[in-house]
């Protein structure tokens, strides 16, 4: 080798001492238990700690967002964990008024509080654009995460993959899955990522004023007269057609079917996605739209009306002997199901495939929930993964140490 | 039989260069790194090279084995022995062989005189006869061919039969059907040696300069450096050469891994559908708290981009290891290149600066692999491992691993539920420190502070949206302030000082290395000085601007066809281009020892030694 006069090396960087590095601490609240259920209430296990305080106002005075005040009304309802309805909410929506991406977050504050979910345990994630600047505006005390156009469903991958003890909250719009993230779309649907996906569907791009997205139909109109000459795609039956084990669609002006599918679809262990229709009042609500509110109201065939229900609670709804299956979920949940059509089975994929493309052909957009998998299995399952969210392991369970690495070099030698 | 073309023959022990020329997909890979192996296990240091095809098989594929008694790791240059298996490639690989040299070739068919060369020693042997001759199996008779040659030169090297015998043993464990028919391959070919062909002026005689070395390549043992460094999420594409690397990670899990109470998991690997969605996967990971990377090559990172824009922005910690190969575009897919050093540096749109290692050697890849782990944690940004087809896919002799297990993941500052609760002051882009990187929180941790929205646009101190210039300045800045923090965080460069003091320095990286410590001696005996730095990180810590500032003309040798170190070193450190002058290597191949002294030499004396 090159003699030299000297050989100066600096060793690798190691972990330095800090002062402010700490044991890990048990997380306040945090009741553990299997994927996707420490989330919600569990009735053996009632939460009995008070409201939290408000959250610390922010200091600059040169933002450019509005923040919501913070005040609470003693005589307020909460819920099982002890927050009010107000404890879901985020900061005040910046879109259109009107638009239907405001209903959509207001049906998640809603669905959150009544399935009783800790909002600092949701990881809410989105794409770019007017949908995914929504989860701005709900759950404002859990960890929002705005990615790139398109990219999101990879992105939530690995924060799920993470920790598989919270609830993922994907929120996207028709742009950013039927476009340019179409392919992360589809991937994650087959592989069974445990998430609530949302998809508001306006047929439109409305950050950039109008042009059409992927899920336009044909022949539809934009605001400035130009005519749709692509064939739409149906994101319900690619979802299908993919993989999700719980597929819905549901129209952000009807907040009585939409809330409970939210319901449901959190409490799917698996993959579960929502279209919602949700008219674009700005640029795609106008005659010549087939995503206007008039003609989505026009043209709505609900397969079903869900009511949500936790396992052991009262059942108060309104049916007939005969119109109502019960669909037991893994968590022990049950969805119950107002069949407006005798035939329907949300358990029949391929009947549920047939159906959609039948009423589409007419021109009806079918709403409901369309399909589930009783026996979902999520990511975690198909990787083997431990209990344990990978993000809280530490050396000790990760390195093999040096014996076994003394093992591997007596191999290579 | 042999057409023995008499000239002056090479005569060396110990000291030489073995090429193997063959059709991908006949299955001389094994036989080849066997031949190696054996000459490692006679205590003889080798440095082997896989030159091959982009392609699945039928086309040529070469084996290059550097005998090394003095531990040369580099290639050197020429060919002293060409066994040419491959009738495609014939002319190719006469002319490579040294004046002296050795051309072994199945003789099955005769060839007429005029094939050869008058300057070289030619040994003929029907391999192909032989083989039909004794196996009826088709597949049989192309594999025992590669063992049966195996066998030939063992005998002509005098390579010890018990040591290529015991690696047999070892590689067919309880198979003794296969081994058996191998050991029976190995002496079919040296006994025909022994019988019929005469000794050769190569020899392979037991040393003892392989030491406790291993042998490893470097996608390996950076795959291992990722399991020991507590990577938990893998996220991964195919693309050559860095597909084996990601296997390596799922092989070295599933043995060492795996919950041995539960039978589960202790990570995650998903072969994703693209780049894009292997480094999105990488980033969510990251932001929530796992250890968590991808590995790729040129154009995997170029589709990464985006992502790493918003990595670098949004400060969330990523770990990527790039096995560079030949760009642009497809390039030269399987040969090696490190020309992807500004793509990486800055990428992405905008203003972007990433942190590079740049590990020499397997030893080093499994070092900075974990390092970078670390560090990714530390400095909240994407680090890259800038390794390349030379060592990522190439076996070489290095240092064995090592790891401290009192060692602790350095998990960065991350705030937890207690100090939250405790009062203390979270802004999640706040320089509390004044070293430029802010606290953090993990998702969930409580349930009413730490709380924050991460974004790829400009946002407040807080985490707040914000279009104010003020707040995009502070950012920017304090991203600049971070990466001085690095400064002191990465791997120190490496001086090799000269015997004597010289005006001239050279300053390289990376899979250079090996080659370049054989020509700084080789430069030495033709008594050219000159002082060497390696440099293993950017951003460019002090000694490397001392380094600069202390000699009038710094060379640096880089396997890139625009100096893209050179640029880096000339626009962050303000250096004239003069004092810098390149020295350039970009066909593909790995640098060799020949081209960097001739390079250095000629210009030393051009300038005037001294």
């Amino acid at each position: 080798m090159a003699d030299g006069r000297s050989v100066a090396s600096s060793p690798l960087p190691s972990p330095l001492p800090l002062a402010w590095k700490r044991e890990p601490i048990s997380l306040p609240r945090d009741r553990g238990g299997g994927p996707g259920r420490g989330l919600l209430a569990s009735r053996s296990h009632p939460i009995p700690t008070p409201r939290p305080p408000n959250p610390p106002q922010p200091r600059d005075s040169a933002m450019t967002y509005l923040a919501k005040p913070k005040l609470h009304h003693p005589s307020l309802a909460q819920n099982k964990v002890c927050y009010t309805r107000r404890d879901y909410e985020g900061r005040v929506s910046t879109l259109c008024a009107g638009c239907g991406h405001d209903s959509i977050s207001a049906a998640i504050i809603q669905a959150a509080f009544e399935m009783d979910v800790e909002p600092h345990r949701v990881a809410k994630l989105s794409g770019i654009g007017c949908s995914s600047k929504t989860p701005d505006y709900f759950l404002g005390n859990s960890h929002g995460f705005n990615t790139v156009h398109g990219r999101m469903p990879s992105v939530l991958t690995g924060a799920n993959l993470a920790n598989r003890s919270l609830l993922y909250l994907g929120v996207s719009g028709d742009g950013d899955s039927a476009s340019i993230g179409i392919g992360q779309f589809a991937h994650v649907m087959r592989r069974g990522v445990n998430m609530v996906y949302i998809l508001e569907n306006n047929g439109v791009y409305g950050l950039t004023k109008g042009q059409f997205s992927a899920t336009a139909d044909q022949g539809s109109k934009s605001k400035k007269g130009v005519v749709n000459s692509d064939s739409p795609i149906d994101t319900v039956s690619l979802a299908l057609q993919m993989g999700a084990t719980f597929v819905a669609r549901g129209f952000s002006g009807d907040k009585k079917q939409l809330v409970p599918i939210i319901k449901a679809a959190i409490a799917h262990p698996g993959a579960a996605f929502i279209d919602v229709v949700s008219p674009c009042v700005a640029f795609n609500n106008h005659p010549g739209s087939t995503k206007s509110y008039d003609y989505v109201r026009e043209h709505n065939e609900a397969v079903n009306r869900i009511d949500f229900i936790h396992t052991k609670q009262e059942i108060v709804v309104d049916y007939a002997e005969g119109q109502v299956i019960e669909v037991e979920q893994h968590d022990g949940t049950i969805l119950l199901l107002r069949k407006l059509h005798r035939d329907y089975d949300p358990h029949n994929k391929i009947a549920a495939m047939n159906y959609i493309t039948e009423h589409q052909a007419k021109g009806e957009v079918v709403t409901g929930l369309l399909y589930v998998d009783n026996n979902a299995k999520d990511l975690h399952e198909h990787l083997n993964t431990v209990a344990m969210p990978l993000n809280t392991l530490g050396a000790k369970e990760l390195s093999p140490g040096r014996a076994a690495l003394e093992k591997i070099n007596q191999r290579l030698r | 039989m042999n057409a023995q073309l008499k000239t002056h023959q090479l005569q060396a022990t110990n000291d030489f260069v073995v090429k193997f020329a063959n059709v991908n997909g006949s299955g001389s890979a094994s036989a080849n790194e066997l031949f190696a192996k054996a000459i490692l296990r006679m205590g003889v240091p080798v440095s082997p090279r896989n030159i091959f095809p982009s392609n699945i098989q039928g086309l040529p594929t070469w084996y290059e084995i550097r005998v090394t008694e003095q531990g040369w790791l580099g290639r050197r240059g020429g060919v002293d022995l060409m066994v040419a298996m491959n009738p495609q490639t014939w002319n190719q690989d006469i002319k490579e062989i040294e004046p002296g040299g050795y051309l072994f070739y199945d003789n099955s068919r005769p060839m007429p005189a005029s094939k050869f060369r008058s300057d070289i020693t030619v040994i003929g042997m029907p391999l192909t006869e032989i083989c039909n001759a004794t196996y009826t199996d088709p597949r049989q008779r192309q594999l025992f061919k590669n063992i049966i040659y195996v066998g030939a030169l063992s005998a002509l090297m005098d390579i010890d039969p018990s040591v290529i015998e015991q690696l047999f043993s070892e590689q067919y464990k309880g198979k003794e059907k296969l081994l058996d028919s191998n050991v029976k391959a190995l002496h079919l070919g040296r006994d025909y040696a022994k019988q019929h062909l005469g000794p050769i002026g190569l020899r392979v005689q037991r040393s003892n300069n392989v030491g406790d070395r291993i042998f490893v390549d470097g996608n390996s043992a950076a795959a291992l450096g990722c399991v020991y460094g507590g990577a938990t999420v893998c996220a991964w594409y195919p693309i050559t050469p860095s597909s084996s690397l990601a296997e390596a990670f799922q092989s070295y899990c599933q043995k060492l891994r795996v919950d041995p109470e539960t039978g589960k998991n202790r990570f995650a690997i998903v072969q994703a559908e693209d780049e894009i969605a292997s480094v999105g996967m990488v980033v969510g990971a990251g932001w929530n708290g796992a250890r968590a990377f991808t590995t790729t090559s040129g154009p995997g990172v170029s589709l990464m981009t985006e992502f790493l824009g918003l990595a670098y922005f949004a400060e969330i910690p990523i770990t990527l290891i790039n096995v560079q190969r030949g760009g642009p575009s497809t390039g030269m897919p399987t040969r090696t290149q490190q020309a992807d050093i500004l793509s990486c540096a800055y990428a992405s749109h905008g203003d972007t600066k990433h942190i590079l290692l740049f590990p020499e050697d397997p030893k080093e890849c499994f070092d900075h692999a974990a390092a970078a782990l670390d560090l990714a944690d530390r400095l909240q940004t994407p680090i890259f491992v800038m390794t390349d087809l030379d060592i990522g896919m190439n076996q070489r002799l290095c240092a064995p691993f090592d790891w401290d297990d009192s060692r602790e993941y350095d998990r960065g500052k991350v705030m937890t539920a207690e100090e939250l609760e405790a009062g203390k002051d979270f802004g999640r882009y706040l320089d509390v420190d004044g070293d430029g990187i802010p606290y953090r929180t993990y998702p969930g941790t409580h349930p009413t502070k730490g709380g924050y929205f991460t974004r790829g646009t400009t946002r407040n101190a807080y985490a707040q949206y914000s279009e104010q210039g003020p707040d995009y300045l502070y950012n920017m800045k304090r991203l600049l302030q971070k990466l001085d923090t690095a400064k002191t965080l990465v791997p120190q460069p490496v001086l090799k000082a000269a015997a004597k003091p010289s005006r001239f320095g050279v300053l390289y990286f990376g899979s250079t290395s090996p080659a370049m410590d054989e020509a700084l001696e080789a430069l030495r005996e033709m008594n050219l000085h000159i002082d060497a730095m390696r440099i293993r990180a950017y951003p460019f810590s002090q000694p490397i601007v001392d380094f600069i500032n202390a000699h009038d003309q710094v060379f640096v040798v880089e396997q890139n066809r625009d100096a893209q170190l050179r640029g880096m070193l000339i626009n962050e450190l303000e250096f004239s281009p003069k004092q810098l002058p390149s020295i350039l290597h970009y066909d593909g191949t790995p640098i060799t020892a020949r081209f960097i002294t001739q390079a250095i030499a000629e210009r030393m004396q051009k300038a005037g030694v001294g």
